[in-house]
């Protein structure tokens, strides 16, 4: 960790959080204290410096106009980067995943993304709303993801990075895989939120943000039957 | 009325009849869709010689369309869609039903604005609020706003009445004037019903700079939009007309909210020549909203429900309760949108120190939400276990629409 606590940056939250974002925020900061470690959240607005020292940047989801806006923003920051560089740890969520790529489409023009993952987003013909699940890549070492998704976009992995997730449910990138991740840089489509829905996302990120490879359990019996409800709803719709 | 119209009226209000006496519903919407089939400019008929008021917004229309049919019943006999039917559909029923009456009172669906505007010619629309709602349907803020903009450029003639404290809705009801274009800036009443919900109107609408607040005032950082100042206002527990004149409101509805949709209410009203001071004690006649703030005994518990859709009507609704054990109920059905990711957009805190039960179809979701929060909760399965599980004196129940609904078919087959 960087300083004697762990630092959160919730990026951007007046342009993007649409979905229960703060969620994800939320359950990483009570995870940490839960384990006894000192957190600080900090929620930086789209007119102020995003600092580069933090241990984990959170970015949302968001509407066309403000996720382009927001990537505008963090272009000329430039303090995302600096973070990235010096090793932090970031989690992207729908516009916030899209924009970690090299472009994304917002109000039907091409934007530059921020380069951060070789992925770029594009247009599908429909617009991709439900249930989201999938079979998580075994090298992160974590149980099936667990999400809803509604984007409009596609998203294509180049070889940089790897997929998140093997879609078993919904659409993700493109009706096949899910997210993507390189590093400690991982981005999903997944709302719920996605840490809300996947504890053990949330302390893949905890792992990677603290270099501690071992952190003691916690009692997640009620996402635990949140994530079993999800799973037969899902199972139930697919028979029907 | 033309001869078409005519029969498309009376075969509505047969069909409405047939649906009620079949038990299905109250038949505000198969009346109005038949009506329509028949002669698909039955609601402009309809509305015609009648002088109408919109109301529309997010939250509280319902309410708010109550309390404005009560307050415009000063002058004479008022249709509405009393019962949230508020789609085209709904009105025409309703107008149908009502007969021939010189005013009414209509609740809108936000995105339905530009078509009811044009159908019905109303004499004034109130616009309440704009915020997150369904989102795996319905469009986002801004879009809602710009239609809503749009629509009114469309009718200078019509008077708004609109919500300072809402900067989407500032936006929306100040559409730029076009001379050229024979636009003129429509004529805008202002009101302050006050905003709990913040978090969909941080960047301005014109210009995409950030939005400031202070002290109920509220200005964007980068253009001239900002609260225009309101010419009807809550203060302490009544309402400031713009004479400066203070009228006292004695709701049997709940709330700091619903002070504000009286003085909603009022400032409509008074768009038709009503008084407020004519016009608050029939305020007070109004007791529940389609089931809303409905209370009911059982076992020697005094059950009220509450409805509450997205985020800013939970903050609402934290508002209305009493400090008492309270029930929330979630569900994720088609209506109630199903997407559940908003309750994290819910601060619960407010809730701790209550004894809080959680049930409903999304219960789960509820739970992971309300750990985090750190509000000690316990699951029930069925509402009997919840209404056993809490000591006799008052029950409060907050939840969303479907799962209000089968609360409310629970204690309809009891009592």
């Amino acid at each position: 960790m960087s300083t004697e606590s762990l630092r959160i940056v919730w990026v951007y939250p007046d342009l993007l959080s649409t979905y229960g974002d703060r969620g994800n925020a939320l359950i990483l900061a009570r995870r940490a204290q839960l384990r006894g470690m000192p957190v600080e959240v900090l929620e930086v607005r789209s007119d102020q410096r995003l600092p580069a020292t933090a241990d984990i940047y959170l970015i949302g989801g968001g509407e066309d106009g403000p996720q382009a806006l927001g990537a505008q923003r963090l272009l000329a920051d430039g303090g995302l980067h600096r973070a990235v560089a010096q090793g932090s740890v970031v989690f992207g969520v729908c516009a916030g995943y899209q924009l970690l790529g090299t472009s994304f489409f917002a109000k039907g023009t091409r934007c530059q993304g921020l380069e951060l993952l070789d992925l770029s987003s594009d247009r599908g013909p429909t617009r991709a709303v439900g249930e989201l699940a999938g079979e998580v890549d075994p090298r992160l070492g974590i149980p099936h993801l667990t999400g809803f998704e509604n984007h409009g976009g596609r998203t294509h992995l180049g070889p940089g990075v790897s997929p998140l997730a093997r879609v078993t449910t919904g659409v993700g990138n493109d009706g096949a895989t899910e997210g993507a991740w390189r590093g400690k840089l991982l981005g999903t489509y997944s709302h719920g939120p996605a840490l809300a829905r996947n504890p053990d996302l949330a302390d893949l990120l905890l792992r990677w943000a603290t270099g501690i490879h071992q952190l003691p359990p916690l009692d997640d019996t009620w996402a635990d039957r949140l994530r079993s409800e999800r799973r037969a709803a899902v199972a139930a719709a697919a028979r029907a | 009325m033309p001869l078409r119209a005519k029969v498309a009226s009376s075969v509505s209000r047969t069909a409405a009849a047939l649906s009620r006496a079949a038990g299905r519903g109250d038949g505000s919407v198969i009346g109005g869709w038949i009506g329509l089939k028949i002669d698909p400019d039955l609601l402009a008929h309809l509305s015609a010689g009648r002088a109408i008021a919109l109301v529309s917004g997010t939250n509280g229309k319902t309410t708010t369309t109550r309390l404005t049919t009560a307050a415009v019943g000063v002058l004479g006999r008022v249709a509405s869609n009393a019962f949230g039917a508020n789609m085209p559909t709904g009105h025409t029923s309703a107008l149908a039903k009502a007969g021939s009456t010189p005013y009414a009172v209509l609740e809108v669906d936000e995105h339905y604005l530009a078509q009811v505007l044009e159908a019905t010619e109303p004499h004034v629309v109130a616009l309440l609020n704009l915020s997150r709602d369904q989102l795996d349907r319905a469009k986002e803020v801004a879009m809602m706003a710009q239609l809503w903009r749009a629509a009114l450029v469309r009718h200078p003639d019509v008077r708004v009445v609109a919500n300072a404290d809402d900067p989407m809705v500032v936006w929306a009801a100040t559409p730029p004037a076009d001379p050229a274009q024979g636009h003129v800036p429509p004529h805008v009443t202002w009101f302050s019903a006050g905003q709990r919900w913040h978090d969909d109107s941080w960047v301005c609408p014109e210009c995409g700079s950030t939005i400031q607040r202070s002290g109920g005032q509220w200005w964007c950082t980068g253009c001239p939009l900002r609260r225009p100042e309101p010419q009807w206002t809550v203060e302490d527990d009544g309402v400031l007309d713009p004479t400066g004149a203070w009228h006292k409101i004695q709701l049997q509805l709940p709330g700091k909210v619903n002070l504000g949709n009286a003085a909603t209410a009022l400032a409509v009203a008074a768009e038709f020549g009503v008084r407020p001071v004519d016009a608050v004690s029939r305020l007070g006649s109004v007791t529940s909203v389609a089931g809303r703030y409905a209370q009911v005994d059982r076992d020697g518990r005094n059950i009220r429900l509450l409805l509450a859709k997205n985020p800013a009507s939970w903050l609402e609704a934290f508002d209305m309760a009493d400090v008492a054990p309270t029930l929330l109920s979630i569900n994720a059905r088609d209506p109630d949108g199903l997407d559940t990711s908003w309750l994290f957009d819910v601060d619960f805190a407010p809730l701790a120190g209550r004894q809080v039960l959680i049930t409903g179809d999304r219960a789960y979701d509820l739970a992971v939400r309300l750990d985090v929060n750190g509000v000690p909760f316990r699951h029930v399965r069925t509402f009997d276990e919840a209404v056993r599980a809490v000591p006799p004196g008052r029950l409060e129940v907050i939840a969303n629409y479907t799962a209000f609904q089968d609360i409310r078919a629970e204690l309809d087959r009891v009592n």
